[in-house]
């Protein structure tokens, strides 16, 4: 059947069409696998709300057709922790950059991994500050370059899925832009997690990261990625380390049941105060 | 509409003013609380924590302040009423968010019990320096609404009158409390509910394909949705247009951030609440809040009995300043005395007020202490000479 609609426009708010960001970057692969997802799941777009914080992939929220917030440096998981839990129906996602998630962000990332919010983190990783012009971050590798490390990054790098899994995240994945459906099902997986979720994407970011560290365009990315990448399913995390232009272990290296943060406070409660709890129902305090 | 009586304890009590603010706000609906504990405010985190789970609401205690402002933002998008509380160090890194409850315009409510600073300061002890921070405190322009209580049965109400501005306008909320309000236990009589009357969260009649979440009504504040309802809003800190969406434009700018402050200085008579005594043919006007307005009722004691004509303005809106009141009184008086524990705060918007046509005296104290009201008495006796 031929339709005139491309068939992400129902997810997509086609009014803000043409994006920011720019040709071969790797955000609008993570955003159309993640609507790829919803749209596997039949998950109910009213009830989904995408929290992003700054950053190039900061402006996803501002693309999906969804309750969308943009909010400020580092904090969209804060802020998502309270809108989880006011609206504990919703499926909650963070879709933000390395930078955003992990430095400035950091606190409120180990935390929330800790408590086990039922929250689902993508997390869009370019290596580098692109918004900001090409910055070093906290994901970096060792020797590469950028506007801040001229010389070459002289900083031992975060490992995303090591961090994640320490701190108590019971879904934990890593994969490229180019492994798209493997991407995808783990989006949908992590959708359907109770609990906390953590994806890594490694993605091109052509204009800043590539163009400094003269790698090629894009797609070049893309090539590497093809040849130097491995699977490893149920890999320990902490083997996962990314040096530059190394060798990049992909896959799904948690998937564990945990009593999630509501499971948890609900049971606690309940023990405590037996009859006398009631549990939030969402109403405003008002006859 | 009125209050639920599940979350209000209708009865005598012998309560803090920490304590008699967390009721309050229960009364007033609020059902959800992020906090981080600091001195001398953990006491509201306390109270929430042990009561919110008896009345169907949320407690969480976050990692920092940047977190429980963020969780309560989040929160009040889920269609809820929030709140956090802090004390000065927690309320400056707060302050990045307030921008952006201001920005999103979103209900929320914010105590500071404020204690000496700056920096770790005098963590137990009383201050009331961060006055000018509450009204300027986060980058950029905006306009908020801050109250200032100066006991624990004030607490409970101003909490509720908080709540209620802060949905009717849409707009972070602050009770500025200070260490010897916070901490001093009083009879506070919580009322039945049915006496309690709540401004509702103002939701839009609105369908999804029709409702612009930034479009005002008449009173400039636009009407809200709650998440998950299928109207899929987009909302950023950016500069944004009635859709929401970010204009990176200097028009788009004057039309947003005109709006966000007028919402409040154009409805300033509506939401201004002080108390007065005796200004009316008075020579010396006391202007003063929080626990200053009670040490200062010492000295204006004395002055009238030492013959002294003085009237005494009690700020319990601090922001938005009461500028208008403070205008009509300055061509009728010698002078404004201003008790407060800091250099000099709110003493700098009377004297712009006065504009030259009344003395204004500051009563200056560094904090740690309240003053001497002996120090009040001689600045109402200096300001008439
Ligand atoms: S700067 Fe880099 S990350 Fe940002 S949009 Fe361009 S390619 Fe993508």
């Amino acid at each position: 059947m031929i339709t005139k609609e491309h068939p992400m426009t129902p997810l997509l708010r086609m009014d803000r069409i043409p994006h920011i960001w720019c040709p071969t970057c790797g955000i609008g692969t993570a955003v159309s696998c993640f609507a790829a997802a919803l749209k596997q799941n039949e998950i109910p777009l009213e009830k989904v709300a995408i929290v992003s914080g700054i950053g190039c992939t900061g402006r996803v929220a501002g693309y999906m057709k969804v309750d969308s917030f943009h909010t400020t440096h580092g904090r969209a998981i804060p802020f998502a922790t309270g809108l989880k839990l006011a609206r504990p129906e919703m499926k909650i996602v963070v879709f933000s950059g390395d930078g955003d998630l992990f430095a400035i962000g950091g606190n409120h990332f180990i935390h929330a991994a800790r408590r086990n919010m039922d929250l689902t983190v993508i997390c869009v990783n370019n290596f580098i500050y692109g918004m900001t012009g090409g910055q070093l971050a906290p994901t970096t590798p060792l020797s590469a370059k950028s506007t801040t490390s001229p010389y070459g990054n002289y900083e031992h790098p975060f490992n995303l899925p090591h961090l994640a899994a320490s701190c108590g995240a019971t879904y934990v994945a890593r994969w490229t832009a180019l492994h798209i459906r493997r991407l995808t099902n783990s989006m949908s997986e992590a959708l359907n997690k109770k609990g906390f979720s953590f994806i890594e994407v490694i993605a091109p970011c052509s204009t800043v990261y590539a163009r400094r560290n003269r790698l090629g365009s894009g797609l070049d990315l893309m090539k590497f990625y093809h040849d130097n990448c491995e699977i490893k399913n149920g890999a320990n995390p902490e083997e996962a380390d990314i040096g530059f232009q190394s060798k990049i272990i992909v896959g799904k290296f948690v998937d564990k049941e945990k009593p999630s943060f509501i499971d948890n406070m609900h049971v606690g409660l309940k023990r405590a105060l037996g009859d006398k709890y009631i549990p939030y129902g969402g109403d405003d305090g008002a006859k | 509409m009125k209050a639920d009586p599940k979350g209000v304890l209708t009865g005598e009590h012998y309560l803090d003013g920490d304590f008699a603010c967390a009721e309050g706000a229960l009364a007033a609906g609020c059902r959800f609380f992020a906090g981080y504990p600091i001195t001398p405010s953990t006491e509201v985190a306390e109270r929430f924590s042990e009561r919110i789970p008896e009345v169907g609401g949320i407690f969480i205690q976050m990692e920092d302040e940047m977190a429980s402002m963020n969780a309560i933002l989040g929160a009040s998008w889920g269609g809820v009423k929030t709140m956090t509380s802090t004390s000065g160090p927690g309320f400056s890194l707060m302050m990045e968010n307030i921008g952006l409850g201001a920005m999103m315009e979103v209900p929320c409510v914010v105590v500071n019990v404020q204690r000496g600073g700056p920096s770790t300061g005098l963590p137990t002890m009383v201050g009331q320096a961060d006055m000018m921070q509450a009204r300027w405190g986060s980058h950029g322009d905006y306009e908020i609404i801050a109250l200032s209580p100066n006991s624990p049965q004030e607490c409970f109400y101003v909490a509720i009158e908080a709540f209620n501005l802060a949905e009717k306008y849409r707009v972070p909320v602050f009770i500025m409390m200070d260490e010897c309000v916070g901490h001093m236990t009083e009879k506070v009589i919580i009322p039945p509910a049915e006496e309690i009357e709540l401004y509702p969260r103002r939701l839009t009649n609105s369908p999804p394909a029709e409702y612009l979440p930034y479009m005002p009504e008449d009173d400039l504040v636009p009407s809200m949705i709650i998440a998950g309802q299928g109207y899929k809003i987009h909302t950023t800190g950016l500069t944004h247009d009635e859709r929401g969406y970010p204009v990176m434009t200097a028009e788009a700018q004057e039309k947003l951030v005109h709006r966000l402050i007028n919402k409040i200085r154009l409805n300033a008579d509506h939401i201004i609440h002080i108390e007065e005594e005796d200004t009316e043919g008075a020579e010396v006007v006391v202007v003063s809040y929080g626990i200053s307005s009670r040490v200062a009722l010492a000295a204006i004691d004395e002055a009238r009995a030492a013959g002294i004509r003085v009237g005494r303005l009690r700020l319990i809106t601090v922001w938005p300043f009461p500028e208008k009141r403070i205008r009509e009184l300055a061509p009728k008086v010698k002078a404004f005395v201003v008790p407060e524990i800091n250099y000099g705060q709110m003493v700098l918007e009377v004297e712009r007020c006065a504009a030259g046509q009344a003395k204004t005296i500051l009563v200056s104290h560094g904090g740690g202490d309240v003053h001497n009201p002996q120090d009040i008495l001689e600045a109402i006796k200096e300001s008439i000479k």
